[in-house]
C-alpha cells in the first residue's frame, strides 16, 4: 500500500544524503536539503502538532512564505497523519479586512484544527479565527519562526498509519471571496496522477525541475513540489515575489543546476521576454532544458514565439516548448503534449479555431468527454463543456456535499471549461461561465461587479467587467465598464480612480482600466442582467476602436 | 535634467503606461506601491524605464516601499545615483 510517508520513510532509508531541494532567496545563498535534513525538519514539525493536540486527518492550514518553515510544515504535516492545505499570504496591496473575512469564511467550512504562520502575522490570523466565531472546536494558532529539526522515527509517527483511500492534503481554488472550495485529494489520486505524468514528460532521477510558482496552487505544488519529493528529482524552488521581481533568477537558476523542466503559465512566456535584459543573460546556458511547459491559463502560440526568439540564442530547443491541461480537481495534469515536440495546432479546415495550440493528448489514465449544453457527447471537432473521469480525481470539495455533488455529471467531473478534440489533441477554448484568467489567477467578474457598485459616483447594478486578451502581456486585462451617476469629467476621473483602488484593495486584482459611462450605455439581457459578452465587444468598437 | 523634469518624465510614463488614465495628475507624496496603485509586475517595467531614460539602475531586491514608495521619493533616488 503506497502513501506518502511509507514512500518518504523507504527514500529517507534508501537516500538520505541525495539533495531533494534547493532552496533560494532573494538575500542569501542556497539553501540545499538533503532528504535526511527534509525529513528531519518535517518531522520537527510534526512533533510540534502533537505537542498542540492535532490528531491523525485533521486539517493544518499553512500560511507561510516561502523558506524552510513552510517546506518542513507541509512535509511535516504529512508525517504527522494531518492534512495539510497551504494558503497565500496576505499580500501588501490586499486590505487586511478583506483578507481576514475570506480566511474566517473558510476556517468555517473546513473547520481546521491548527492554523501555522510566522509570528508576526499571528494576530491577524488569530483576528478571523474571532471573526469565524466557531462556539466549538476553534483553530489552534501554531507562530513558528524555526523548526528543531528531529530524527523521523516513522514507526512513531501517524503517518504510517493512514490509508492509501485517506485524504492527503487540500487545494484550495484560488481567489474568489467567499467561494472557496478544498479539492481533498487521497493518496492514491496523488500516486495515480504521478503513475501516469511521469511517463507523460518521461521522468527520470536524472532530472531537475526548477520551479518559482506559489504552492498554494496546482501547478507549484504537485508538478513543482510533491512530485519531484515523492520521485527522488532535485528541485530548486525560488520565491514568487522574488522571481516576479527578477525574473531572471529563474534563468539562472537553470543554468546554474542544470535544469530540465519547468512550468510557467502563459503570461510568465511574455514577461520572461519581454522584462529581462540582454546583458543579465551573459553566460546563461538552457540547453539543458527538456521541456518548459505552459499550463494553467489559455496558452497562446505568440507567447512561445515570444520566448523563443529571446531564448533561443541561449541554448533553449525549440522542442522543449510544451503545453498541458490541468486542475486541482484531477491532482494536477489532465493532458500533455508529447515531450521533444511538436506541439499539435489546429490545421482549420472549419473545425475548431485554427492556429489554435493543442494542449496535448489525455494522459492515459484519463477519459475525456465534450459534452453539449444537454449534456449529450458531441462528435469530434464540436465545442462543448470537457468533461473527465480518472483515477486521480478529488475524493470531495471537503465540507462541501453540495459543490461536490454539483460538481458530477454521470461520475465525470464538469470542468467548467470550453475545448474540442480533435485527432486525439485537447483543445481548450474558454470557460462556460464567464471567467477572467489574468497572470494564472482565476477572477469571477462578479465579485469586480460588486465591489465597483460599492463606490460612491457608480451605478450600483451598472458595471461589467471582463478579459480583454492583451498580447504583450501573454494574458488578459481587467476591463471594468461603469455607468457614472455624473457627467462631469472630472468626477467621473474621481469615481474611476476609486473603483481602482477599491477593487485591488479588496480582490487583489490590479484593474487595467476604468472606463466611466453614460447612464444606460450598458446593454442588458431580456432578464435585466448585465450581459458581459456584448458589453465587451461594444467596450472594443466604441471605446478602443476596434471592429467587432 | 532637473528634478521638476524628472518628476514629469516619471508621472506621466506612470499614468499613461502604467495607470492608462492620462489625464490622472499624480502628487509628489502619494504612495504608489503600498497604495496597490503599481503592482510587482508594473514595478519591473517601471525600473527598466528608469534604467533607460535616466541610466540609472535599480536592483531588483530595491523594487519595494522600503526603498521608495512616491514619486518625490523615487526622483531623490534617480538624482543621487546619476
Amino acid at each position: 500500500m503506497r502513501t506518502f510517508s511509507a514512500v518518504l520513510a523507504q527514500t529517507c532509508a534508501e537516500v538520505p544524503d541525495r539533495p531533494a531541494i534547493h532552496l533560494q532567496f532573494a538575500k542569501r545563498s542556497d539553501l540545499t536539503l538533503t532528504y535526511g535534513d527534509l525529513l528531519s525538519g518535517a518531522a520537527g514539525f510534526a512533533s510540534l502538532l502533537s505537542r498542540h493536540g492535532i490528531g491523525q486527518g485533521d486539517v493544518v492550514v499553512i500560511i507561510l512564505q516561502h523558506g524552510e518553515p513552510l517546506v518542513y510544515a507541509f512535509w511535516g504535516a504529512v508525517l504527522h497523519g494531518a492534512v495539510p492545505a497551504i494558503l497565500p499570504p496576505l499580500t501588501e496591496k490586499l486590505l487586511p479586512e478583506r483578507y481576514r473575512k475570506d480566511l474566517a469564511a473558510l476556517i468555517q467550512v473546513t473547520r481546521p484544527r491548527a492554523i501555522v504562520t510566522y509570528p508576526e502575522f499571528a494576530h491577524e490570523v488569530e483576528l478571523a479565527i474571532c471573526a469565524a466565531a466557531m462556539a466549538a472546536a476553534a483553530p489552534v494558532m501554531i507562530a513558528v519562526d524555526a523548526v528543531t529539526p528531529v530524527a523521523p522515527d516513522f514507526a512513531a509517527l501517524g503517518g504510517l498509519r493512514r490509508e492509501a483511500s485517506d485524504i492527503v492534503l487540500l487545494q484550495h481554488s484560488s481567489g474568489s471571496t467567499g467561494l472557496q472550495k478544498g479539492v481533498a485529494l487521497s493518496h492514491r489520486a496523488v500516486f495515480n496522477q504521478l503513475d501516469a505524468y511521469a511517463p507523460a514528460i518521461e521522468l527520470s532521477e536524472s532530472d531537475v525541475i526548477v520551479s518559482w510558482l506559489p504552492l498554494y496552487h496546482d501547478m507549484g505544488l504537485i508538478a513543482s513540489f510533491v512530485l519531484p519529493v515523492l520521485r527522488r528529482v532535485p528541485l530548486v524552488l525560488m520565491s514568487p515575489f522574488d522571481w516576479v521581481r527578477a525574473p531572471i533568477r529563474l534563468m539562472q537558476a537553470i543554468s546554474h543546476y542544470r535544469g530540465t523542466l519547468t512550468w510557467l503559465p502563459n503570461f510568465a512566456y511574455n514577461f520572461c521576454a519581454t522584462r529581462i535584459r540582454e546583458r543579465d543573460l551573459d553566460g546563461i546556458d538552457l540547453s539543458s532544458l527538456k521541456a518548459v511547459i505552459n499550463c494553467s491559463e489559455p496558452v497562446y502560440h505568440s507567447s512561445h514565439l515570444a520566448f523563443l526568439q529571446k531564448f533561443a540564442r541561449y541554448g533553449l530547443s525549440p522542442r522543449a516548448l510544451a503545453t498541458c491541461y490541468a486542475m486541482a480537481e484531477n491532482t494536477f495534469a489532465v493532458t500533455q503534449s508529447a515531450i521533444g515536440g511538436p506541439i499539435a495546432r489546429n490545421e482549420g479546415g472549419g473545425i475548431g479555431n485554427a492556429g489554435q495550440v493543442s494542449s496535448g493528448r489525455p494522459l492515459p489514465n484519463v477519459r475525456i468527454r465534450i459534452l453539449s449544453e444537454d449534456r449529450r457527447d458531441l462528435p469530434e471537432g464540436a465545442i462543448g463543456e470537457i468533461a473527465l473521469h480518472s483515477d486521480c480525481m478529488l475524493s470531495e470539495y471537503y465540507h462541501r456535499p453540495d459543490a461536490t455533488e454539483q460538481a458530477f455529471f454521470d461520475g465525470f467531473y464538469l470542468t467548467g471549461d470550453l475545448g474540442y478534440v480533435l485527432h486525439g489533441e485537447v483543445y481548450v477554448t474558454g470557460r462556460k461561465k464567464d471567467l477572467i484568467i489574468v497572470g494564472g489567477k482565476n477572477v469571477y467578474p462578479q465579485d469586480l461587479e460588486q465591489l465597483a457598485g460599492e463606490v460612491p459616483g457608480v451605478h450600483a447594478g451598472r458595471v461589467a467587467a471582463f478579459g480583454v486578451f492583451n498580447e504583450d502581456a501573454g494574458t488578459e486585462d481587467v476591463v471594468i465598464v461603469a455607468e457614472a451617476e455624473s457627467d462631469d469629467p472630472e468626477e467621473r476621473e474621481r469615481a474611476a480612480e476609486a473603483v481602482r483602488q477599491h477593487i485591488t484593495r479588496n480582490s487583489d486584482v490590479a484593474v487595467r482600466q476604468v472606463v466611466m459611462v453614460d447612464p444606460r450605455w450598458l446593454i442588458k439581457t431580456s432578464s435585466g442582467k448585465v450581459a458581459r459578452s456584448a458589453n465587451k465587444a461594444k467596450y472594443l468598437a466604441e471605446v478602443m476602436g476596434q471592429a467587432a | 535634467m532637473n528634478s521638476n523634469d524628472i518628476t514629469h518624465t516619471l508621472s506621466t510614463y506612470v499614468t499613461t503606461q502604467i495607470l492608462k488614465q492620462p489625464k490622472r495628475i499624480l502628487k509628489g507624496d502619494e504612495p504608489l506601491i503600498s497604495s496597490g496603485l503599481i503592482d510587482s509586475f508594473h514595478l519591473v517595467d517601471l525600473g527598466l524605464f528608469i534604467e533607460d531614460k535616466f541610466g540609472v539602475r535599480i536592483e531588483d531586491s530595491e523594487l519595494n516601499a522600503d526603498t521608495f514608495d512616491t514619486l518625490d521619493q523615487l526622483v531623490v533616488l534617480i538624482q543621487s545615483r546619476q
